[in-house]
């Protein structure tokens, strides 16, 4: 027997799972696939998918695809880029399924999206600007050794 | 008429943790470290430049919470849900180079928002805080809508 207070194996699981989340949030950009996140967090792929949709109410994938597709509309918004850029931007290899994610998250192609975020104003920020800074972060991914969890503690 | 804002608060996992992260990670200055009989610790920190401000660090329990509203709490910590809020600086990309360096974890880099130039970094009890360069439209009401109204509406 532990004496571990009351919960700590609920708050394990999701300190496990908010890695995996913040994972994500931070490598959205590169190929991310279920193996990956899950490592991440130290779970099996279907232990994963179960913690954490019970924490967050959905899956990583989704999570994922509507943090890409989030994303995705920022650029749109205030960047002057092409729609196919930004699909390599936010991390989509495929710009079919980047058009119908985004049709199905957004309820407009990114075309369109895109059209009606500049009809007021022009996109405030040069695209190029952006492509430069959108590189630190795989340099940063990169220079994370592999094994190290990002919220380990950091003493 | 109230005039600024003095005391904010967040929840922390551990006084001793937390005061390390603030002080030595990011630099902020111990305001306050006061027991109080009941038990209640009263533990806060500021940045140099904002010496009237405090930032109350507070592990839940009692004597302020029941066990059920602490462990909720405590999990809403550990899902990253909680935040206290943004904080300023003069250069962002400088800060977070500084703050990355020591160990403080970043969920988004440095990027171009219509305010200015943000990051996003988690404190060592999971709370998540914006880090902010405003630029000069960032009050600007007008500009402000059209950045983030536009391309929301038909």
């Amino acid at each position: 027997m532990t004496t571990t207070p009351p919960g700590t194996a609920a708050v394990n699981t999701l300190l496990a799972v908010r890695r995996a989340r913040d994972m994500i949030d931070r490598c959205y950009a590169e190929p991310v696939d279920l193996d990956r996140i899950a490592r991440e967090a130290g779970y099996s792929r279907y232990h994963l998918v179960r913690a954490f949709r019970a924490a967050y109410g959905e899956t990583p994938g989704r999570f994922l695809t509507r943090r890409r597709v989030e994303r995705a509309q920022d650029l749109l918004r205030s960047v002057n880029v092409t729609v196919t850029e930004v699909c390599h931007l936010v991390g989509f290899s495929s710009l079919g399924s980047f058009s119908s994610l985004f049709t199905e998250l957004v309820g407009m192609s990114p075309s369109e999206f895109q059209r009606s975020a500049h009809e007021n104003a022009p996109p405030p920020i040069p695209g190029c600007y952006v492509l430069m800074w959108s590189a630190p972060m795989t340099t940063n991914a990169a220079r994370r050794s592999p094994g190290q969890k990002p919220d380990a503690p950091t003493d | 008429m109230i005039t600024k804002m003095g005391v904010a608060s967040v929840f922390v996992n551990d006084y001793e943790e937390a005061k390390a992260f603030f002080v030595d990670k990011l630099g902020f200055e111990l305001r306050s470290d006061v027991q109080m009989e009941n038990g209640f610790r009263w533990l806060t920190v500021g940045p140099p430049s904002s010496p009237a401000f405090q930032l109350a660090l507070t592990v839940p329990g009692p004597p302020m919470h029941d066990e059920e509203t602490a462990a909720s709490i405590r999990a809403l910590m550990a899902k990253g849900a909680l935040s206290a809020g943004a904080w300023n600086t003069d250069d962002c990309r400088k800060t977070y180079e500084e703050y990355a360096a020591r160990g403080v974890e970043f969920l988004q880099e440095p990027a171009e928002r219509p305010y200015g130039v943000e990051a996003v970094f988690r404190d060592n009890s999971g709370n998540w805080y914006s880090l902010n360069e405003l630029n000069d439209q960032a009050f600007d009401q007008r500009a402000m809508a059209e950045a983030f109204e536009s391309g929301t509406s038909e």
